[in-house]
């Protein structure tokens, strides 16, 4: 999950970190007191959850309440990266001396924490590293505390730096390690970080990412920025077809029956687990087949969730038949989901023998619900029988029933 | 009155006497997983809506007479789940 | 042989009187595992399946030896329960619990690390070398049909397709000495480049298989350690989820599969796996004829 830009400057100002004074406005007549308020040079930011604003027209600057009001109205109108903004984050404009960049993010293969600093700010860090990897510094760290703050002093004296410039950078990157660690951080960056004519640091702009896994934990920080449950801040926002399918997750704790994506296609997807749903995805894709939908069952979900799952995937517009693939289970139960899948395409009003392209899921119960299968006339297969062939299969049955020739794979 | 009650894939029945004995109603009621027997005021109700999440344990069976109880699954062709769960993996 | 575990690992489960844990203990009693003990604070002196459950760690280790713990509690315990496994001795930790945040894991890692104990997920399903025992509920009550002994050493970021993999090395006639479901987390205690060392020091061991999705520096850290120490196992991969290459960001899968730079797609892990000598399967059937190909010396 991205924070936007205003909510990651309340967050280090919280921990801290000195930002610019301003305020965030929904309307261009908000951005222009706001712009008063502050007084003098300000800039103007869309609040998007993407790179690139710059570039897209997305930042401007102002130097009274009246340009900052025709400012506003542009940025508040200008989509980027198909995002509306948010709001406009509204601040005063910094005399910038030299930038930074601070970064904190966990190093899967230490397994730690890792600082990052570059004295060559406001540029991105991954091209900074290819094209001047003498500029940037790199420190691990422990998870326990007492934070070792002398580490930090380390990193930015690595880069030359000393004097009142390499205490004030020293507290900023402890602060901004810090934060990382406690709001369960996945990222956390500063870029730029300014010094300014008169010495002092500040933070331009910043990038923060926390992961699923922490939002139980930080809900008292969630609450505080106003960030609610259903705000998923992925790449996209949801579909209401996805918001429907966390739905049907959430309502029963028996096992998982959601995680669903949509896409465009036709062929409905009932599919699972983890890494058996990314395998059956390509498959379908590798053959040529068009998936309506991405989704994820496993841990033994109830028959009444496996239905639920199944008739929001046959509700979708266009859908003309569904597969149901996972790879060999050992918890989830083969009956039990083969009893929601037909139950839930016969409330659809549809018949399963025509419907289910195929059922491949071999593994614990596999001879109930084979019995299951049998008695409603849907195709099934046993282990003997490849993931992606079933995918084929299922993907060749469409096929014949749009009347499509067939496709030699 | 004997309790019973069909899904789509699961039908229980309890003969009488054992439908209305307080003892087993309790007994029942705590003794299945997914709540397909309720326990109504000393009387054994079947929770239609829970049938076909039945897991074929056999643990309802083991309460009361034998052949009191009864799960049959009508997937195949009615046919009764035994006493010790025999189906599995 | 086998790595990690064998006939005489003892081990126990925390957690041991949750709805799943249940199962767990059935399967790897009839399994023949030497599961001794559970931990469930509050529940000593019951018994699951007939073993004694007690309400601390340490009321078990300080009678008998304990090799390993499999913990499965929800997300908030895990990182005591883990605390309280590595300093009561306990070597071998596999965390089988989902949706611990990242920071809680590298805590986890960092204990581990310190006290000498090995950690084998979070987020997955436990490991087997069959025939000798298994710790966790890979392969549920059916395991002996997926897995049989054998040389093939197995290592896969997704529980389900662990048991997928083997099944099929099975039916193809090979079995495997140790397949370790090591878990879906972007942090996990044990990278595929860390158990490598472990196989290759198995004389029984004569190729691996792993399965592998986009995201995170494992599989890179594979190739690298293939390449730097031209290892005398053939290593065969499966790459899943190369749909994701084209929608970075979005959450497909585990946890640890999020496309977060460049290096980490599907395209870009395969490019590099194969450029270090590792053969990558289009299809898990096709995993069999690869493995024999390359035991049989006909290079990748
Ligand atoms: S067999 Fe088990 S799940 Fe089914 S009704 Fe009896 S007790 Fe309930």
């Amino acid at each position: 999950m991205r924070f936007y830009e205003f909510e990651a400057k309340t967050l280090l100002g919280m921990s801290g970190v000195p930002v610019s004074k301003g305020g965030t406005a929904l309307t261009a007549d908000d951005a222009a007191r706001i712009a008063g308020e502050v007084g003098g040079d300000v800039v103007l930011k869309s609040q998007v959850l993407s790179g690139g604003r710059m570039k897209a027209g997305g930042i401007k600057f102002a130097s009274a309440a009246e340009e900052a009001r025709t400012a506003a109205e542009q940025i508040l109108a200008l989509e980027i990266g198909g995002q509306r903004p948010r709001c406009v984050l509204v601040e005063s404009k910094q005399p910038v001396k030299k930038e930074y960049y601070a970064g904190v993010i966990y190093d899967a293969l230490a397994k730690l924490p890792v600082a990052i600093f570059s004295d060559l700010g406001g540029i991105d860090i991954e091209q900074v590293a290819e094209t001047h990897p003498g500029h940037v510094a790199r420190v691990h760290f422990s998870t326990f505390s007492p934070f070792p703050e002398f580490k930090m002093k380390e990193l930015v004296a690595s880069l030359g730096i000393s004097g009142g410039e390499l205490n004030a950078l020293t507290r900023i990157m402890s602060q901004l390690a810090q934060a990382f660690l406690r709001y369960g951080l996945t990222l956390a960056e500063i870029n730029p970080l300014a010094q300014l004519d008169d010495g002092s640091i500040i933070a331009l702009d910043s990038h923060l990412d926390m992961e699923e896994e922490a939002r139980d934990g930080q809900a008292a920080l969630l609450a505080r920025l106003g960030i609610g449950r259903e705000e998923t801040r992925l790449a996209r926002p949801p579909t209401p077809f996805e918001i429907r399918g966390a739905e049907v997750d959430a309502s029963d704790h028996r096992g998982v029956a959601g995680r669903v994506v949509e896409f465009d296609g036709t062929l409905g997807c009932v599919i699972g687990a983890g890494g058996g749903s990314l395998t059956i995805f390509d498959a379908i894709r590798k053959f040529g087949g068009d998936p309506a939908n991405y989704c994820e069952i496993g841990g033994n979900p109830s028959v009444k969730k496996a239905a639920e799952l199944t008739k929001l995937i046959l509700s979708k517009p266009g859908v003309g038949k569904i597969c149901v693939i996972m790879n060999v289970v050992s918890n989830t139960r083969v009956d039990i989901v083969a009893r929601g899948v037909v139950k839930g395409v016969i409330e659809a009003g549809y018949d399963p023998a025509e419907k289910i392209a195929i059922f491949r899921i071999p593994g614990s119960w596999e001879d109930e619900g084979f019995k299951i299968l049998e008695k409603y006339g849907v195709e099934y297969c046993d282990r003997s029988v490849p993931m992606s062939e079933a995918a084929r299969r299922a993907v060749e049955k469409m096929r014949k029933a749009k009347g499509e020739p067939e496709v030699v794979a | 009155m004997a309790a019973s009650g069909s899904g789509m894939f699961i039908r229980c029945e309890v003969d009488e006497p054992a439908a209305s004995d307080a003892a087993i109603a309790k007994q029942l009621a705590s003794v299945c997983p997914v709540d397909i027997y309720a326990d109504d005021s000393g009387r054994v109700r079947i929770v239609d809506s829970n049938l076909d999440e039945c897991i074929l344990c056999g643990l309802c069976l083991e309460v009361g007479p034998a052949g009191a109880v009864r799960v049959l699954k009508l997937y195949d062709g009615g046919r009764l789940l035994e006493r010790p769960a025999a189906a599995g993996a | 042989m086998s790595i990690l575990i064998d006939e005489r690992t003892t081990f126990i489960i925390q957690g041991i009187t949750g709805r799943e844990a249940v199962s767990m203990t059935r399967e790897c009693l009839d399994y023949g595992s030497k599961l001794v003990g559970g931990v469930t604070p509050g529940r000593g002196g019951r018994g699951v399946h007939g073993v004694p459950v007690y309400d601390t760690v340490k009321e078990i280790t300080s009678q008998q030896r304990v090799d390993g713990s499999v913990l499965t509690v929800p997300p908030a315990f895990v990182r005591d329960a883990a605390f309280e496994a590595i300093e009561n001795g306990i070597k071998l930790l596999v965390i089988v619990t989902e949706r611990i945040p990242r920071g809680e894991v590298a805590q986890v890692c960092e204990h581990a690390r310190m006290h000498g104990a090995r950690l084998i997920g979070p987020n997955c399903l436990g490991l087997i070398s069959p025939g000798k025992s298994k710790m966790g509920g890979i392969g549920g009550a059916a395991v002996k049909r997926a897995y049989t002994p054998g040389h093939i050493g197995v290592m896969s970021r997704s529980g389900g397709m662990t048991t997928e993999i083997s099944n099929t090395l099975t039916a193809a006639g090979f079995g495997q000495s140790t397949a370790v479901s090591i878990g879906g987390d972007a942090i996990i205690g044990s990278t595929y480049a860390e158990l490598m060392p472990l196989f290759e020091a198995d004389p029984e061991t004569e190729a691996i298989v792993i399965y592998s999705e986009p995201g995170g520096p494992m599989e890179a850290q594979l190739a690298e350690y293939v390449r730097a120490t031209k290892s005398r196992l053939p290593v065969v991969a499966f790459m899943a989820g190369k749909f994701m290459d084209a929608m970075p960001g979005m959450r497909f899968g585990h946890a640890g599969t999020i496309v977060e730079g460049r290096a980490d797609t599907a395209a870009e892990k395969i490019a590099r796996m194969q450029d270090a000598g590792i053969s990558v399967a289009e299809a898990i059937q096709d995993i069999p004829e690869i493995v024999r190909s390359r035991l049989n010396g006909k290079g990748a």
